[in-house]
């Protein structure tokens, strides 16, 4: 892969990530506003590595809870049955129900853990200057960036659930702790993708020197 | 080109957003240590089947409140029981004791009791009850059934002996004044397979009852009994004619006690009437050797003085003696003298009670007291034993050489009939029936010659009384001058009625 033509960076410019402006910083100074729309502009987002890389963390630790703590807890007349996300997948894993089985198998358990891998991955690879790729990095960042906001879909279910299944004293859904933690993966994990500037991509690809952020 | 207004530089390294990750660490952290601490602790059941139970599903139960889900279920190593494993919930360490049990709970159909039937739709689960040991303990062993009576309920447990179960079961209720008020636990069979021990709780505050005198009977069923005061029949409720049950009362009679200690054993008797019938205080053992058949004699069959029960027949025997072919039936009594109120009392100094009661029995005899077997109930030929004061019995006497010693018996009256039946046909035998009946003959012959003669006689009579005779006529007109005779003293009884002064006057007609 190589990079056409020349960044921003290298020209001494600064791009606003709000209105695309690019600007040169006053004198001597890295940072400042964006002198149309009053946006922080930098030449690099500030301290994304580390804002990420502690979201992505964070997120992480929440992915344990939340696969191990159970998502939704049911009161039935014959006592009270506490599922994980896993269980409900094994639950609905039946000759007929498989691909409703697949569809929470594959946004609960495996794109959570896709997002934090990728973004592991993405940030790894910033940080040891890997300059190849950098093409496919970045659409792996835009896919990672596009799914987030989906991953909710779980935690709306279940919310969904718990407020139409009150059928007292019959039945009824309540949501779990592993709830909380599983909202919380899917924020971290889209704080981590926000924080991440993906313009650092292309930036091992620079002659050593330029960089000074 | 524009240039961009000036700020000036963070000069943090560390970003704050390292905070995140750090309170996402803490509260994993928090909620896992709270789960590890959160958890009960682990225990395991043996069980004699899983039937029922499901891993996952069964949850443990203490007067209705979960404490615990069973998590795993298998085999023992030797395929003999069942493993359970049950995480139980938080802070229920205090109830994992030595003494606590568990139990399948299961619906449960049986005479007395419907319980579980909540199970038929939620299934299974185990049932619990919580002992008062201190040791704790992680290892139990399910009880085949549920415990009857649950530990907590106030009520003490009474043991009960009996040759026969009956139609006892646990379960089977204890009737107090025809009210329920306890329950039989358990029973066993005796070491010695010679009778049941029973054991029986009575609820407080029913328990304050029972005391140390107290009777127990099987009352299951309906009792009918045929007596000489009629046709009795005894029920508890209608419960324990279907499924049996045990009753309990204190004789009216007798000293006040206090109420019996728990686990004081009682006897439980065949009925009521056993049950209140007075123990023999001072019985004795005798023997009476009867010389008639003593068919519809049972052991257990009374002996009376007078129509008064003063014991029973415990043996009866017999023996034939080789040499002369009598037979006899040697019959083993225990008598309780002092139901007929003879009482040995105030003994003088140097005297054995033996001795005064053999002489008092030795007097009795010498008066005439004999033995002698009567018929009870004509219906079934049973028959009792009856001591009484008989006249003119040949002379005997008590003999205290033989062990029991022997009473003196006299045979029955209907041995008594037969024999005086026997010495009238003997005499019969004797009379000459030929002669006789040529005497009778004889005199017939004779007789048949008087009444011709007396028939001439009465034909004599006849004629002299007849219609047409002259001592006829005469009567007649005697008879018609009587009849005016009267007439005219009718008359004059009429008018001296109304003059009665005719009687001096005469009458007023001739006066004039």
């Amino acid at each position: 892969m190589t990079a056409v033509g020349v960044s921003a960076l290298q020209l001494g410019l600064q791009s606003c990530e709000s209105c695309g402006l690019l600007s040169r910083p006053a004198a001597g100074i890295a940072d400042g506003l964006c002198p149309r729309c009053d946006e922080r502009v930098s030449f690099r987002a500030h301290q994304s590595l580390q804002r990420s890389w502690a979201f992505l963390i964070g997120a992480a630790i929440c992915y344990v809870p939340a696969n191990t703590l159970p998502v939704l807890a049911t009161n039935t007349a014959t006592g009270t049955d506490y599922d994980t996300i896993l269980q409900g997948v094994a639950l609905l894993w039946s000759p007929t129900g498989w691909p409703l089985a697949l569809i929470v198998l594959v946004a609960s358990i495996m794109i959570p853990s896709a997002k934090i891998l990728s973004m592991g991955y993405l940030l790894i690879s910033v940080q040891r200057g890997t300059t190849s790729g950098g093409e496919q990095r970045v659409r792996l960042y835009r896919i990672v960036e596009f799914v987030g906001r989906w991953s909710m879909v779980d935690v709306f279910v279940d919310t969904f659930t718990a407020a139409l299944v009150q059928l007292q004293p019959l039945m009824s859904v309540e949501p779990g702790p592993g709830l909380f933690f599983f909202a919380a993966v899917v924020v971290l994990t889209m704080l981590a993708a926000e924080s991440f500037d993906p313009r650092l991509i292309w930036d091992a690809a620079l002659p050593s020197g330029v960089l000074s952020v | 080109m524009p240039e961009s207004r000036n700020v000036p530089k963070r000069k943090t390294r560390l970003s704050l957003v390292w905070v995140v990750p750090i309170i996402a660490a803490l509260i994993g952290a928090w909620v896992t240590v709270a789960r590890i601490l959160g958890e009960g602790p682990k225990i395991e059941i043996v069980l004699k089947t899983a039937e029922g139970l499901e891993a996952g599903k069964t949850k443990l139960r203490y007067n209705g409140v979960d404490v615990g889900e069973v998590t795993a279920i298998r085999l023992s190593d030797d395929h003999a029981s069942v493993l359970a494993t049950a995480q139980m919930a938080p802070h229920t360490e205090g109830f994992l004791v030595e003494d606590t049990h568990f139990w399948v709970v299961r619906p449960r159909i049986s005479g007395a009791n419907v319980s579980g039937l909540g199970t038929l739709i939620s299934g299974a689960y185990l049932g619990m009850e919580i002992g008062q040991s201190k040791e704790t303990r992680r290892e139990f062993e399910a009880l085949p059934e549920p415990p009857v009576i649950a530990a907590d309920v106030p009520g003490r447990y009474f043991a009960l002996e009996s040759p026969d179960l009956g139609s006892l079961e646990s379960g089977t209720p204890i009737f107090f004044r025809r009210l329920q008020v306890g329950q039989v636990a358990s029973y066993e069979l005796a070491k010695d397979g010679q009778s049941f021990q029973i054991k029986v709780f009575v609820n407080a505050p029913y328990d304050q009852y029972v005391t140390p005198n107290t009777r127990f009977w099987h009352a299951g069923g309906i009792d009918v009994s045929l007596s000489a005061s009629g046709l009795s029949v005894q029920t508890q409720s209608f419960l324990s004619i279907l499924i049996g049950g045990i009753a309990f009362e204190t004789p009216a009679t007798g000293p006040v006690l206090p109420a019996a200690d728990a686990g004081t054993h009682f006897d439980l008797f065949a009925n009521r009437a056993n049950a209140f019938k007075p123990a023999a205080r001072d019985p004795q053992t005798y023997i009476l050797v009867f010389r008639e058949s003593v068919r519809g004699l049972d052991v257990g069959a009374p002996v009376e003085f007078r129509g008064i029960p003063i014991g029973e027949v415990t043996n009866v025997t017999a023996r034939v003696d080789a040499r002369t072919f009598t037979f006899a039936a040697p019959v083993t009594v225990r008598l309780d003298p002092q139901r007929l109120g003879v009482a040995v009392g105030g003994l003088a100094p140097g005297q054995d009670l033996e001795t005064v009661r053999r002489t008092l029995i030795d007097s009795l005899v010498a008066h005439g007291v004999r033995a002698q077997l009567q018929s009870g109930n004509l219906l079934t030929g049973s028959r009792f034993v009856t001591f009484d004061f008989f006249a003119n019995t040949p002379p005997a006497r008590a003999d205290w050489s033989a062990s029991p010693p022997e009473l003196p018996t006299i045979p029955g009256q209907l041995e008594a009939i037969e024999t005086q039946v026997a010495s009238i046909i003997r005499k019969l035998d004797a009379v000459p029936i030929k002669g006789v009946v040529d005497d009778l003959r004889k005199a017939i012959v004779q007789a048949d010659g008087t009444l011709a003669s007396a028939r001439g006689a009465l034909d004599s009579a006849g004629n002299l009384v007849g219609p047409s005779s002259p001592l006829s006529a005469q009567m007649e007109s005697t008879m018609q001058e009587l009849s005016r005779a009267a007439q005219a003293l009718r008359v004059l009884a009429d008018y001296l009625e109304r003059h009665p002064e005719a009687l001096i006057r005469g009458k007023a007609g001739e006066a004039k």
